[in-house]
C-alpha cells in the first residue's frame, strides 16, 4: 500500500513549487511582510550598526549629552589619572579619529572639529582574534561583546584594537564610584578590560542605546541588514565615512560629514 | 642522641605550632549559618517560593547562576528562565535574585562565610542597600 515512487516524486515536486510560488506571491503582494514575520528574535541574524551625523554636533553640550548618558547607564568611573581613564564613548580630534584621510585642503574648521567615537563593533574585529580566553567575542547580531567573567586582563585586545576603544581597569573602579548611577547594571572589577557594548542590555529589552536616546537624532541606530531601516536610508542618501577603513576591520559605525 | 637538649624542645615547639589551630579553636564551634528571608518583598509573598524548591536551591543555586550568566552573556541570549512549576523569571542576579533577597549579609553571606567560599559576584554586581 502507500504511494509508489512516481507518486511521491510528483507530490514532492508540486509541494516545492507551491512553496516557492507562495513566497514569491507574498513578496509581490506585500513586500517585506513575510520577511518581517519570518524574522528571528531580536538578537539573531542581524547586524547592528550606528550612523553618527557629525553635522548635528554643533556644541560641546551635544557631545556631553551622549557621553553622560552612557557613563550614567553603565556606571563608568571618572578616573582622575588621564592614562588610566575608562572610556566607552568619547571625543576625538579629526586627525586622530580619521588619520587615513588627511590632506592640506580640508574644509575650513574640519581639522579642529571633535568627533564622537566609540567601539566600532567591527565585522572583522581584531580584538576578538587576539583574545586568548574568548572573553571578547562576536555575537550573531554583530555586537562585539565582553564577558567580564572570563577576562584575564592580558590586554592583548587593547593592542589589537586600532581605535583605542578599550580601557583597562588598573584598580578597582569602585574607588571612583561613590554612588552607582544605575543600580540595575553592574560595575567592573579590577583587572578587566572594558568597552562599549552597544547597550546590548537595553537592546534585549527593545530599547535604543543610551547615547542614541540622548542624542536628539544625531545618532541613528539600526539593523544594517534590514534594507528598510532608517539607518540604511541615511546611508543611502548621504555620503558616509568610517574610521581607518584601510585596515580591513569593517567598522559598523558610520560617520556622515 | 646528640644535641637532644635542642632537638627535643624544638620538636615540642613544632608540634605546638602545628596543632595550634586545633586547640586554639577547641570548644568554639562556629555559629550555625542562619540565612534569613525576612525582606520586605518576601514578606509580602503569599507563597514563599523561590524559583525552585528550597532543597534544590540550596545545592544548585551556584549551578543555576553559572548557567544563567553563560546564557545571558555568551548566548543563546535567552534572558528568561522557566522554572519547574512553569513560572518565568528574569535570568539575573542583580535584577532577579537580589530583588527578593535584598539582604546579602543576612542571606548570601551566612553560608558563604561559614563555608569559607568567596564568590566574586559582588566585585561587579551591585548589592542592594541594607538597613543597618
Amino acid at each position: 500500500m502507500g504511494i509508489n515512487r512516481r507518486e511521491f516524486l510528483r507530490i514532492a515536486g508540486i509541494a516545492s513549487l507551491w512553496g516557492l510560488g507562495g513566497k514569491t506571491a507574498f513578496e509581490i503582494l506585500k513586500p517585506g511582510a513575510l520577511e518581517a514575520q519570518m524574522r528571528a528574535p531580536l538578537t539573531q541574524g542581524k547586524k547592528w550598526a550606528m550612523v553618527i551625523d557629525t553635522r548635528k554636533f554643533k556644541s560641546q553640550a551635544d557631545f556631553q549629552r551622549c557621553i553622560e548618558a552612557c557613563n550614567k547607564t553603565h556606571n563608568i568611573p571618572k578616573v582622575d589619572l588621564k592614562r588610566q581613564e575608562i572610556k566607552w564613548i568619547w571625543q576625538e580630534h579629526y586627525e586622530n579619529a580619521f588619520p587615513d584621510d588627511q590632506h592640506q585642503f580640508l574644509p575650513e574648521g574640519l581639522e579642529h572639529k571633535p568627533f564622537l567615537v566609540l567601539c566600532n563593533h567591527c565585522t572583522n574585529p581584531p580584538c576578538v582574534r587576539v583574545c586568548p580566553t574568548q572573553a571578547t567575542f562576536k555575537r550573531p547580531d554583530g555586537i562585539v561583546m565582553m564577558d567580564y567573567h572570563r577576562c584575564i586582563g592580558c590586554r592583548f585586545c587593547m593592542a589589537g584594537c586600532p581605535y583605542g576603544s578599550r580601557s583597562f581597569n588598573w584598580g578597582d573602579p569602585r574607588r571612583f564610584i561613590k554612588e552607582p548611577s544605575n543600580r540595575d547594571y553592574p560595575t567592573r572589577s579590577k583587572g578587566v578590560v572594558e568597552k562599549c557594548n552597544f547597550c546590548e542590555e537595553r537592546i534585549a529589552k527593545g530599547l535604543y542605546p543610551a547615547c542614541v536616546e540622548a542624542s536628539n537624532g544625531a545618532l541613528i541606530f539600526g539593523d544594517l541588514e534590514n534594507p528598510n531601516s532608517e539607518l540604511r536610508k541615511m546611508l543611502k542618501e548621504n555620503y558616509s565615512i568610517r574610521r581607518k577603513p584601510s585596515l580591513g576591520t569593517q567598522p559598523n559605525v558610520y560617520y556622515l560629514v | 642522641m646528640y644535641d637532644s637538649n635542642k632537638i627535643i624542645p624544638g620538636l615540642i615547639i613544632f608540634v605546638i605550632l602545628v596543632t595550634f589551630p586545633l586547640w586554639y579553636n577547641l570548644g568554639k564551634a562556629a555559629a550555625k549559618p542562619d540565612p534569613k528571608i525576612d525582606t520586605p518583598v518576601i514578606k509580602e509573598m503569599k507563597e514563599k517560593q523561590c524559583i525552585e524548591p528550597k532543597a534544590a536551591m540550596k545545592t544548585t543555586h551556584m549551578k543555576i547562576l553559572d548557567q544563567w550568566r553563560n546564557d545571558v552573556v555568551r548566548g543563546p541570549y535567552n534572558r528568561l528562565y522557566t522554572a519547574a512549576d512553569g513560572k518565568i523569571y528574569d535570568m539575573s542576579l542583580q535584577n532577579g535574585c537580589l530583588k527578593c533577597h535584598s539582604n546579602k549579609t543576612q542571606f548570601c553571606d551566612q553560608c558563604h562565610n561559614y563555608l569559607q567560599v568567596k564568590p566574586y559576584c559582588w566585585d561587579c554586581h551591585i548589592v542592594p542597600k541594607e538597613k543597618q
